[in-house]
């Protein structure tokens, strides 16, 4: 891979605190290898910025390898920047060109208040998971049901970790206007409802879940599809309409009680 | 002195024993006995729910956003269990026996033991979770095959086991959150333990966004930290893995185990440049399928591909006719080196080899081409239905490697080379995981107990799962049984008193220094030394210069560090040297432990100890012991020794041969 290196500028959100206002500044970059990755790109320019005696860019990661979900850049005008199905951490510069000028907002959404920068606070998903997506089984011995005792289609299985690879990053809300967190949260309603472990709870699950989400001040879902376009795991919006149904379903039943 | 606490009895009734006799706290006890746990991946998460079901008081707290970011999440290749699904003769002894083996004769044989004893309920666990593992056609588990084994146990879910292991931990831990049996703390870091009289009571933490110190008391407190492997500044570990918490622990009277045992993982992305920030783990998995070749002819500059087949040296599958590719890690890493060192490495640095995929593709097109009866398939369709058979298998591994290097596996060899992945070291524990401070534990990668000297691949996840699942609910019963007087300790408590202010008294004088070198700066350079000289080989001359090296480094760094920022706001630099100034000492540590252990074995290659084939050559005579350190002020340490009895597997000389 030799191409050689580029010259870039950047206009970068910069905000103190939650409370400040935030402004956009710019910042020149020079020899960036293609080889680096865009946070390598940042680190780079952290460095000088730290060398200078200014305060560098704080941004939200972690593994930098796609998987947990902590990288949340918003690169003109779309979260987690060109490239199809890759996190910010993955995105390499040679997706870029000399000269290129680069736009790096944070995720804008009510329920993700920016904390400083480029980081947010997605606290809120954590609730959403806590208002049911689990499944009530203890740990400990499990009651003695050994793992094969209940076969599951593969196509079901496959279908069910699909959805379940989320990685909770948020992009999903960062690229909807309505900020709605459906593709997220339909995505762990149909890992769980897919699964016959999951089934006894997939009612009050479903129930429960929008009803935090709505709590939380996320958006509804008018089915646009941004959130399945710019999501790092290629989930997909079908888990919405199984969402969807799932609550009806759930809706009706629970009335008649 | 050490007591590992040992259950009596014969190996394979010494874990039902204890459970049969430990001592239990009873439901209304529970609830006023408080727990602190560090750390939500595997061994945590699992850890503070199990703990939050049975009643207890549980505080949590990790330093990302949300505990379902905990390294864990980047575990790939699968988890170990003995459940013999494939009729394979799978059983727990050959779990236990495969552990203590690839271990190199390093390990705990009744740790070892009762992890391969647990493993099976750790897969009907997860399932009971809604883990979606990968199946076959017939609904059942599915297996694969990992190095340093001949059977098929690992259980697996594609390319992302660690991400749906800690999913299905998050999530019980969440729902003990509901509950309102564990609080989380995210965003927060432990910067020490608060140790009185005698035993740990508590923790003082730093709130990531605020800046403020914190005190938290626990009647027990549980370190789920995680690895140290960053000590090398590259490394597979996430950007913000460290050693801090268990570091103060240590300076707090825990003994550091081992802390020189480092696991070098053979087939990671090469280096591409100085900007590199870490290193991307491809998939032990790969080595399944995948042939390991360098060119035959020294610094031959020939396309891959172009390169013809009696001109290749697959130099693994030469060496080590019995398990071939699938040597364990440590063999694999050092042969790549050996080859590179040698001048046959590929890429533009020369310091890679080929992993390769042609052969499996075509082996799974012809398969499928029978399955299918396509008789008069040709060449190209063979190569399209192989290709499809590789991608469901490691579709998501090979996405990420054209990521990062722009190159297409599926047509053109992998370039790989080993990387830091692992550390087997960690804090020394007992049988009951209390490492020597009573009341502080010490689970997953943190601790020292299961791996030796060398783990095997999909042990890891094991490990964390059965430690917080299955042991410590248990273990920390005998404890707490003796606790149920103690009374919440006010944390106006001198001691909390003093271990916030000395805390705050390193934070000013960090942000004091206003030096001229950034924090990466020195984290790089102490990666340097570490990797040179306390990487994958290691000889006494070198490791005396990397010690005097690091004391050099570590006195710049605490006279030229520059920390922009204020102490109370988001400082994410100043975070960073709080770990990296860890980092150093560790470093120091390290070496020292390299030095004193005249052997090889496993994952520690000494020069000066090999066979004349270049194999390991370990000492049991001198060397059977587990290295623990006790803190004794800057500098200096005092060596302890936990000598180690093999009554079931009896050490051997270890041949993959
Ligand atoms: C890329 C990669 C792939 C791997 N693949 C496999 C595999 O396929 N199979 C396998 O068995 N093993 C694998 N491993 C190893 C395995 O993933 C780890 O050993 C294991 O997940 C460690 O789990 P843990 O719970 O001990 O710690 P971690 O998951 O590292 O969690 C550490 C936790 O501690 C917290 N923490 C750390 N310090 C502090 C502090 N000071 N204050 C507060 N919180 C703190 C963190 O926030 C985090 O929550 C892999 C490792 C890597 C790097
Ligand atoms: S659905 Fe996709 S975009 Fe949304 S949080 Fe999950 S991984 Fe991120
Ligand atoms: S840093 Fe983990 S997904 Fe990007």
């Amino acid at each position: 891979m030799d191409h050689s290196n580029i010259s870039l500028t950047l206009e970068v959100w910069r905000q103190e605190s939650a409370s400040a206002n935030g402004k956009f500044v710019t910042y020149k970059v020079d020899d960036v290898s293609p080889e680096m990755s865009f946070l390598e790109m940042f680190d780079v320019l952290n460095e000088r910025l730290i060398r200078e005696g200014q305060d560098p860019i704080a941004f939200d990661h972690d593994c930098r390898e796609g998987i947990c979900g902590s990288c949340s850049m918003h690169i003109n005008g779309r979260p987690h920047g060109p490239w199809h199905a890759t996190t910010v951490c993955q995105l390499h510069m040679r997706a870029f060109k000399n000269g290129d000028t680069i736009v790096v907002e944070p995720w804008r959404a009510k329920s993700f208040p920016v904390i400083k920068d480029l980081m947010v606070d997605r606290s809120a998903f954590d609730r959403i998971i806590q208002a049911g997506g689990y499944v009530s089984v203890n740990t400990g011995n499990v009651n003695g049901v050994d793992a094969n005792a209940i076969p599951v289609e593969k196509d079901k299985a496959d279908t069910a970790f699909a959805a379940a690879t989320c990685i909770g990053c948020g992009a999903c809300v960062a690229a909807c206007k309505n900020s709605s967190a459906m593709l997220f949260m339909s995505a762990k309603v149909s890992h769980l409802a897919l699964l016959p472990q999951g089934a006894p709870e997939r009612k009050d699950r479903v129930l429960n879940m929008v009803a935090q989400m709505d709590k939380e001040g996320f958006g509804s879902c008018t089915f646009t599809g941004a959130c399945e376009a710019v999501c790092p795991k290629e989930i997909s919006i079908t888990n919405i309409s199984r969402l969807n149904k799932e609550y009806l379903n759930a809706g009706m039943t629970v009335d008649k009680r | 002195m050490l007591n590992s606490k040992i259950p009596k009895g014969p190996l394979e009734n010494k874990w039902s024993d204890y459970k049969g006799h430990v001592s239990l706290v009873n439901p209304t006890n529970k609830r006023k006995l408080e727990i602190i746990v560090i750390g939500t991946g595997l061994a945590g998460a699992s850890a503070a729910a199990s703990l939050g079901e049975m009643g207890y008081k549980v505080k949590a707290f990790c330093f990302q956003d949300s505990p379902r970011r905990a390294h864990s999440i980047a575990a790939q290749g699968g988890i170990n269990a003995a459940k013999n699904y494939q009729n394979d003769g799978d059983s727990i002894f050959r779990l236990f026996y495969d552990t203590i083996k690839g271990g190199d004769y390093r390990a705990r044989e009744a740790n070892v033991h009762r992890l391969a004893e647990v493993s099976a309920n750790i897969i009907d666990q997860c399932v009971a979770q809604g883990v979606p593992f990968a199946r076959e056609y017939s609904g059942l588990l599915s297996n694969r095959s990992f190095g340093g084994t001949q059977v098929q146990r690992t259980f697996y879910a594609a390319g992302q086991t660690g991400q749906q292991l800690l999913l299905g931990a998050y999530q019980a831990l969440e729902r003990q959150v509901a509950l309102g049996n564990v609080t989380m703390y995210s965003r927060h870091e432990m910067l020490d333990v608060v140790v009185i009289e005698g035993k740990a009571r508590g923790i003082i933490c730093r709130d990531l966004i605020t800046g403020h110190l914190e005190r938290h008391f626990g009647h027990a407190v549980l370190l789920c930290s995680g690895g140290y492997g960053n000590v090398f500044y590259l490394s597979t570990n996430a950007m913000g893995s460290n050693v801090t918490a268990i570091w103060k622990a240590h300076k707090k009277g825990a003994y550091f185990g081992n802390p020189c045992f480092t696991q070098i993982h053979p087939t990671c992305i090469p280096v591409s440049g100085d900007h590199q920030s870490k290193l991307t783990l491809m998939s032990e998995s790969l080595r399944n399928d995948g042939r390991i070749w360098v060119p035959k002819k020294k610094g031959d500059d020939r396309r891959p591909n172009d390169i013809p087949e009696d001109e290749r040296d697959y130099y693994l599958e030469r060496r080590y006719p019995a398990f071939g590719n699938l040597v364990p890690r440590d063999v694999a890493s050092r042969a790549a080196k050996e080859r590179c060192d040698a001048g046959y490495g590929v890429g533009k640095s020369k310091m890679a080899v080929y992993l390769d995929y042609a052969d499996a593709i075509q082996r799974y097109g012809t398969g499928e081409v029978n399955k299918l009866g396509l008789d008069d398939a040709t060449k190209e369709k063979i190569t399209e239905l192989g290709r499809e058979v590789v991608k469901e298998k490691y579709g998501n591994l090979f996405d990420m490697y054209t990521k990062i290097t722009g190159e297409d596996p599926y047509t053109t060899p992998m370039r790989i080379y080993p990387a830091v992945h692992y550390t087997m070291g960690g804090l020394w524990v007992d049988y009951e995981l209390t490492t020597s401070v009573p009341g502080l534990y010490a689970m997953g990668e943190a601790n020292f107990s299961d791996h030796g000297a060398n783990r095997l691949g999909a042990s890891a996840l094991m490990q964390g799962l059965a430690d917080g699942y299955f042991v410590i609910p248990y273990t920390i019963g005998n404890y707490l049984a003796n606790e149920i007087r103690t009374a919440p300790i006010p944390v106006s408590h001198p001691e909390f008193e003093a271990a916030e202010n000395a805390v705050s008294e390193r934070i000013n004088k960090l942000m004091g220094i206003n030096g001229k070198q950034t924090v990466e700066s020195f984290h790089k350079r102490l990666g340097k030394i570490m990797w040179d000289k306390c990487g994958m080989s290691r000889n006494a001359q070198g490791l005396k210069e990397a010690i005097e090296e690091i004391r050099h480094l570590k006195k710049d760094f605490w006279s030229d560090v520059r920390i922009p920022g204020k102490i109370l706001e988001v400082n994410t630099e100043l975070d960073k040297a709080n770990r990296v100034a860890d980092f150093i000492e560790l470093g120091e540590l390290m070496c020292i432990d390299a030095l004193h252990r005249n052997e090889s074995c496993g994952g520690h290659f000494r020069e000066e100890m090999q066979t004349e084939e270049g194999e390991a050559l370990r000492d049991d005579q001198n060397f059977q012991y587990v290295a623990a350190w006790e803190y004794q002020g800057d500098g200096q340490w005092q060596l302890h020794k936990e000598d180690l009895n093999f009554e079931v597997a009896k050490p051997t000389q270890r041949s993959y041969k």
